[in-house]
């Protein structure tokens, strides 16, 4: 009963809280401390409900029994985030990405080509391509190498059609103003059409940041080594152990926030030019 | 109509590409098993097997044409082995996701706008809330939700819905505040309530943007209406037929069901972009 007040007062509590301050002016300050109060009101309430109604650890484990198994269970973790994210996600993401990079200079350069592979890219982007990754795994085998396939794969497309989009995206004047500098082809791309198509090329690199992640965890279930997120949250469900698979989900939650976040920041260095970035 | 050359072409050299590579991927098996029989493989014979293997690596075109056309045509909707039947599983949590991420999506979407508490709590999370691979937990939700006596239909819909609401939520903040401040102050001369000015200004301009959400929503919530029949043991829907396919390495039945969830893809949002033309139109906005 005392958990459940517990929780009642720190949604009330919070709620207060966050009237109070949303109430004043928008700084940086309040901006950040809104959501973060939102934050740890909902983890305060989701421990007092489980504790109060004395819900099983097997459905939905406290926070607190979380953040116990998390501290106990970091060399698993450490090993599970190497196996997916670094082997699995990361490469794949830098193969697909590059490629996609260079296949869009090429389909850019004939006119032929775009409109062809354009209307292509934008029906495959929209495809469940998620469902390759049984074919990918058979192919590559249980290791890394195929959830780095699988990566690939799925995040191909959108980068394709972002950059394809971005490199269209200087006007007229701008392409005529190179022409009257006698630039050729290679310095037009290099000094007007890449920079021009940077906000597209960042947009591409951040819908493929999550693709990559969620690419490389889910044909983990489709057959892995022993090792690896995905394989751990599947078996750990089969076992279970719940608070473990909660446990993988605050690592996936951090590399993929880290990951989009480190993306962010370099589209603000690289693109400080743009409106969207100038406050 | 400009492009229908060139898109005719891509997709070509795309079939020309798969049949190449199901000879370049299937010509080992083919060359072991001549050397067994003792058989010596010409040109002609070697693509000859390599299209027509019963479990190759990558089958060809025509073989997964073939067994769609098996599964589908030739089989009672009401069987087992009916990929309609398969396809029908999937939709239906696909659409119930959808409906409820659309409608869940909406609803915050109205309560970001109108309210300056839940702007700043909430939209920071919802973004959040993205780029945490949700997919990894599906097995989790499926599990937990048949522990408490929740199975089927819902468990599917609800991964579909949560990965079907963002979004619908960021579209639909952008498209409810893409009213300008003349136009809104042109509603205040006309004395226009909040209720009004949200049934006659704020929705009937989110429109363009609902709709192209809806498109990514639709194809999200199928990726997640797949993806949560994995951890079910494979009974029914494509993601069912994906893993059946993958233990008993039925490269054709994993195709087909690929094939098969590329045109719902297709068709889902083929549907959603005719309401959207119709529905611009009508309003006078196409």
């Amino acid at each position: 009963m005392g958990w459940l007040v517990f929780a009642f007062g720190a949604w009330a509590l919070g709620w207060w809280a966050n009237t109070r301050l949303a109430a004043l002016p928008r700084t940086r300050a309040t901006s950040l401390a809104v959501p973060f109060l939102f934050g740890l009101t909902l983890i305060a309430i989701w421990e007092g409900i489980v504790r109060g109604l004395g819900i099983s650890p097997v459905l939905l484990p406290a926070p607190s029994a979380i953040a116990v198994t998390f501290a106990a269970s970091t060399a698993i973790l450490w090993e599970d985030f190497v196996q997916t994210v670094i082997k699995g996600a990361l490469s794949g993401y830098v193969i697909g990405c590059g490629s996609a990079f260079l296949m869009a200079i090429l389909v850019d350069r004939f006119d032929f080509l775009r409109r062809g592979l354009l209307p292509v890219g934008n029906f495959v982007a929209a495809l469940p391509v998620i469902g390759m990754a049984p074919i990918l795994v058979m192919w590559f085998g249980f290791d890394w190498q195929s959830k780095a396939a699988v990566v690939v794969v799925m995040v191909f497309f959108p980068m394709l059609v972002n950059t394809v989009q971005g490199l269209s995206d200087s006007s007229a004047m701008q392409r005529d103003l190179m022409r009257t500098y006698a630039a050729g082809y290679w310095t037009t791309l290099l000094k007007l059409r890449l920079p021009a198509a940077m906000p597209f090329i960042f947009n591409g690199l951040k819908i493929g940041s999550t693709l990559a992640l969620i690419g490389a965890i889910v044909a983990e279930f489709f057959g892995s080594p022993i090792r690896g997120m995905g394989f751990r949250i599947s078996t750990s469900v089969g076992q279970l152990a719940l608070d473990l698979v909660w446990a993988e989900i605050v690592v996936a939650a951090i590399a993929g926030s880290a990951f989009y976040g480190i993306i962010a920041l370099a589209e603000r260095v690289v693109t400080f030019w743009h409106p969207s970035q100038r406050h | 109509m400009r492009s229908v050359i060139p898109v005719l072409t891509v997709v070509l050299g795309i079939f020309l590409l798969w049949y190449a590579a199901a000879i370049w991927l299937n010509a080992p098996w083919a060359y072991d098993k001549a050397t067994r029989s003792g058989e010596v493989l010409t040109t002609q014979t070697l693509v000859a097997d390599t299209w027509s293997q019963e479990k190759p690596k990558l089958p060809a075109p025509h073989q997964v044409g073939a067994e769609i056309w098996k599964t589908t045509v030739e089989k009672k909707i009401t069987s087992k082995r009916s990929l309609i039947y398969h396809s029908w599983v999937t939709l239906s949590a696909t659409l119930l996701g959808f409906g409820l991420g659309t409608g869940l999506g909406i609803a915050l979407a109205v309560g970001i706008v109108y309210n300056r508490t839940m702007d700043m709590s909430v939209m920071p999370w919802v973004i959040a809330s993205q780029t945490i691979p949700i997919l990894a937990i599906a097995p989790m939700i499926i599990v937990v939700l048949n522990a408490v006596g929740i199975s089927g239909l819902l468990p599917k819909a609800m991964i579909s819905m949560y990965l079907s609401f963002f979004p619908v939520v960021v579209g639909m903040v952008k498209g409810l505040r893409s009213p300008d401040a003349m136009q809104l102050d042109q509603m205040r001369t006309w004395n226009a309530s909040a209720s009004q000015t949200f049934w006659r200004l704020r929705l009937p301009s989110s429109m363009p943007y609902l709709f192209t959400s809806l498109k990514i929503a639709m194809a999200a919530s199928l990726v997640g209406a797949i993806v949560g029949e994995l951890p079910t043991g494979a009974v029914a829907g494509l993601g069912a037929r994906l893993l059946a396919g993958s233990y008993y390495g039925q490269t054709i039945q994993i195709w087909s069901a690929l094939l098969m969830a590329a045109a719902l893809a297709a068709l889902l949002v083929g549907i959603i972009g005719l309401i959207q033309r119709v529905t611009l139109r009508r309003m006078g906005m196409a």
